[in-house]
């Protein structure tokens, strides 16, 4: 307990610095080598400032340590590294290794085991996994697969709290990677995928007491809606909306969870997430806009209470969930210097907007997409493409696919160019008649949904955007969905990692290849940049394949038998089994 | 009592390694009657044990949610040899011949005297519909009402509800008899075990026409195994040949609704008995 009270004094003293400073000079700060979010800060720019590892000798980078996890589904977490200790959550059984990265090969220190709930691996949509865990005051925060959020001590790896959020006979599980902010765990559940009701819940950091809980839809006091609620756009004021833009009790059983990442701006004291998609999935079975499914909340951290709230996707019929990361950026455009944040969505376009009002300032495609003709900036709605809407019919060549233009794959930001780096996908589907199915006893009749690769015939992407000019800089093609994360250093070197295994580092200026190291297992992780104790700078990354996409290899999924396994990924995904093998995996990597 | 049933309860994610070829290794939802429960009283239950017991095995049990992807997580994984129903056209597993056809079925207060027998009925626009949700869909009935622009009348009611608690699809007979909704349309064979032990009564029709935008509301049930597992697959079917009368005895005893059977078809089941019977 003495260490964790030595840790505590400078966390505060670090959060204190961390309030007056601006948002821009966080961007721009050299930072202490640590890595103790998954998002590097709070503005999600997954940016680190070390530069020992640069455009000339990256080609000279080599296999430092690893450490197996020895499990076989999705590792889609970004490890932590804090006080010269690399903390690492794996998938179900949702366990946390602590590393001691003082000791030649990294051995483990201690192992903190939550035990969750064995039947949550079957309610899981899409694979078991889980994004990452949190560093706040001498503690490491986590979620587990069974809705539960847990507090240990980073130095001992005792458990100090653990709270139940969701009930797993309902549905929900929690895969995402929480946030810390003044004092809250900020926490959303997953499984849109079983007709829950989507929320975001600020948990007591000290003590694990549920503070708030904010839903997604429902009457304004349930989506905590107040008279400080001042939204950009007519369309998403009025009272109630997240009932009355739907029929009857649907809202109920509508969706909308927040099961991704959350980002923060301090000066002006809001956080940012998106909501999934909502529920069911057939459009034409809830008539309205489903408020507030596929919508990006401005929230109070404190008290979760809505700032501003904008759907992106009224009525959604693709699975476009609102979910994927929100960059927080101070940026010229026309002049004007703007509050920023910059949202690459699962419709294909990327959303630049004023992130203290909720107006959109640009929303140009990112990923080929045929589903929508532009966004009306003046009123926020979306155009949609009538002949790409799904329902009572079939439709084909629909772009993006369910998984979307991106999925949750974190992009990132780089002062230095300027450019935003984003992993994504070239996904098409069709969906077409009904295909009987069978859930609890009971036959019925699902969408049949079939995935493919997009025009090109590459799944994958991997796109340097300009945000201010809202066009793409360079891109990389990807034989597979580009599915893991991405991270951007002063030494204007990009890294990011394939499903096939091959981690990668490009020239973030020109997307130049520079280097690639040829991992045992497909990647679905995030890599990270730290500071060793012996001065010198690492990038780390899980391998692992899985995920909704990998689920074809980690869930021994038969797409030749079910072309919709894994909600229709399976048909895109068949041949991921010629491309690698299942197995988890940290590297660690740095100059000789 | 045919054959002592062999209850295992496996905390463990992994398959069972070393299968014994004296066991029929079945996966079941432990929270799931009329079909199946941990304590063994469902029908699927019994007809485990039935078939086991004809083909000279015991049957152990892997408890495990019918959620999505349940035949790819059982079967799939070798964690069983054989799941007790699922639907005959279901085309991730290997099944065996029908031993059984229901339909959805409506279900209304017998008080109220609705006599309800078609989804064109004009007084649907008028009530309120209690539907399950299975997953992210509706039960098909839905996508009928849907298309007559009836989606606001629908009430959606989780199939799964609240797992922890008994029997979680009985929900939507309660709002039946409670009146919350009018009338719910419900898969046959969950209406007619929850309808027999429920206080109030109940009429219960079954859903026309059979198929609509090509949706069936009629379903063949099977045993299923695993794609290609053939020497087993055809043990089951004779198995279920052999037993025809006694599983026939046992779908009747948990008040499964049989539409007939499609003609052809070597069930023992009711024939039709004439040909303007459905449609």
């Amino acid at each position: 307990m003495k260490i964790s009270s030595l840790v505590w004094v400078k966390t505060i003293l670090l959060t204190a610095v961390a309030a007056a400073i601006s948002l821009a000079q966080i961007q721009n700060q050299p930072d202490d080598g640590q890595w103790t979010m998954p998002a590097k800060n709070y503005a999600s720019t997954r940016f680190s400032t070390a530069g020992e590892i640069n455009v000339s000798n990256v080609k000279n980078l080599k296999l430092a340590w690893t450490f197996s996890t020895g499990l076989t589904r999705g590792h889609e977490a970004a490890p932590l590294v804090v006080n010269n200790t690399m903390y690492v959550v794996t998938p179900w059984p949702n366990t946390l290794y602590a590393l001691d990265l003082t000791k030649p090969g990294a051995p483990a220190k201690w192992a903190y085991q939550p035990n969750p709930v064995p039947a949550a691996q079957g309610v899981a949509c899409c694979d078991v996994v889980n994004r990452g865990a949190f560093y706040y005051n001498g503690k490491i925060y986590y979620n587990t697969l069974d809705a539960q959020t847990v507090a240990v001590d980073a130095a001992t790896g005792k458990e100090i709290w653990k709270t139940k959020l969701g009930d797993i006979n309902q549905g929900e599980t929690i895969t995402m990677a929480p946030i810390v902010v003044k004092g809250k765990v900020l926490v959303g559940d997953s499984g849109g995928e079983f007709g829950v009701r989507g929320w975001l819940a600020g948990v007591d950091a000290d003590t694990g007491k549920i503070a708030w809980r904010a839903y997604t839809t429902g009457p304004d006091k349930d989506v905590l809606i107040g008279p400080n609620f001042k939204p950009f756009y007519a369309s998403e004021r009025g009272a109630d909306l997240g009932v009355k833009t739907w029929q009857g009790d649907q809202w109920k059983i509508g969706g909308g969870t927040a099961w991704s990442w959350i980002s923060y701006d301090p000066e002006l004291d809001l956080i940012y997430y998106g909501t999934s998609n909502p529920g069911p999935w057939n459009a034409d079975m809830r008539p309205g806009d489903n408020k507030w499914a596929c919508t990006i909340f401005a929230r109070r951290p404190e008290t979760g209470e809505a700032i501003w709230a904008y759907q992106i996707f009224p009525h959604d019929d693709h699975d476009y969930d609102a979910v994927n990361e929100n960059i927080l950026l101070d940026l010229t455009i026309n002049g004007r210097l703007r509050k920023v944040l910059a949202h690459p969505d699962r419709d294909g376009r990327m959303y630049i907007m004023d992130r203290a009002t909720g107006e959109v300032i640009s929303a140009e495609a990112f990923a080929f997409q045929n589903t929508t003709e532009y966004v009306d900036l003046k009123t926020g709605r979306i155009k949609i493409v009538e002949s790409k809407t799904t329902g009572f019919k079939t439709t084909r060549d629909i772009c993006p696919a369910p998984p979307g233009g991106k999925d949750w794959q974190p992009s990132a930001f780089s002062p230095r160019t300027g450019l935003i780096y984003i992993p994504h996908n070239n996904l098409c589907y069709e969906i077409q008649g009904v295909q009987a199915n069978y859930i609890a006893g009971t036959p019925y009749v699902g969408a049949n949904v079939k995935m493919y690769a997009g025009p090109g015939g590459n799944r994958g992407e991997f796109t340097a955007w300009d945000p201010v000019n809202a066009k793409a800089v360079w891109k990389i093609k990807e034989e597979l969905p580009v599915w893991s994360g991405a991270v951007v250093t002063a030494g204007d070197v990009v890294f990011y990692g394939t499903m096939d295994g091959w981690f990668k580092a490009l020239d973030a200026r020109n997307g130049t290849p520079l280097w690639q190291f040829k991992l045992g297992s497909g990647t679905v992780g995030q890599p990270v940049v730290y500071k060793g104790p012996d001065g010198k700078e690492y990038i780390a990354i899980l391998s692992g394949v899985g995920g909704w996409s990998g689920a074809v290899v980690s869930g021994g999924l038969n797409p030749a038998a079910d072309g919709t396994a894994a909600l229709g990924f399976g048909n895109a995904m068949a041949d991921l089994g010629k491309f690698t093998t299942k197995g988890g995996m940290l590297y660690a990597f740095a100059l000789p | 009592m045919h054959s002592r049933s062999l209850s295992v309860l496996f905390l463990s994610a992994l398959p069972l390694i070393g299968a014994d070829v004296n066991v029929l290794r079945v996966c079941a939802d432990p929270n799931n009657l009329p079909f199946s429960s941990r304590s063994g009283e469902g029908l699927e239950n019994r007809l485990a044990e039935l078939l086991a017991h004809r083909i000279g095995r015991s049957v152990a049990y892997t408890w495990w949610s019918e959620r999505k992807n349940f035949i790819e997580q059982t079967l799939g994984e070798d964690r069983c040899d054989a799941v007790m129903s699922i639907p005959s056209s279901l085309d991730s597993a290997g099944t065996t011949r029908p031993y059984y056809h229901s339909t959805y079925v409506f279900v209304s207060r017998k008080d109220r005297d609705l006599r309800i027998t078609s989804l064109a009925d004009s007084r649907f626009s008028n009530w309120r519909i209690g539907i399950h949700v299975v997953g992210d869909d509706y039960a098909p009935p839905a996508y009928a009402l849907a298309h007559r622009g009836l989606a606001a009348n629908i009430t959606g009611f989780s199939l799964f509800g609240a797992y922890g608690e008994p029997n979680p699809p009985a929900r939507l007979l309660d709002a039946v008899a409670s009146g919350d909704v009018d009338v719910a349309i419900v898969w046959g064979p969950l209406a007619g075990y929850f309808a027999a032990r429920h206080n109030t009564r109940f009429d219960i029709a079954p859903v026309s026409p059979a198929v609509y935008l090509g949706v069936p509301f009629r379903y063949g049930i099977s045993v299923g195994v695993r794609k290609g597992d053939e020497p087993l697959r055809q043990k089951l079917d004779q198995a279920l040949d052999g037993a025809c009368t006694s599983v026939q005895a046992l779908l009747r005893s948990y008040g499964v609704p049989q539409v007939a059977e499609p003609e052809g078809g070597k069930a023992c089941g009711p024939r039709p008995p004439s040909r303007a019977a459905s449609s």
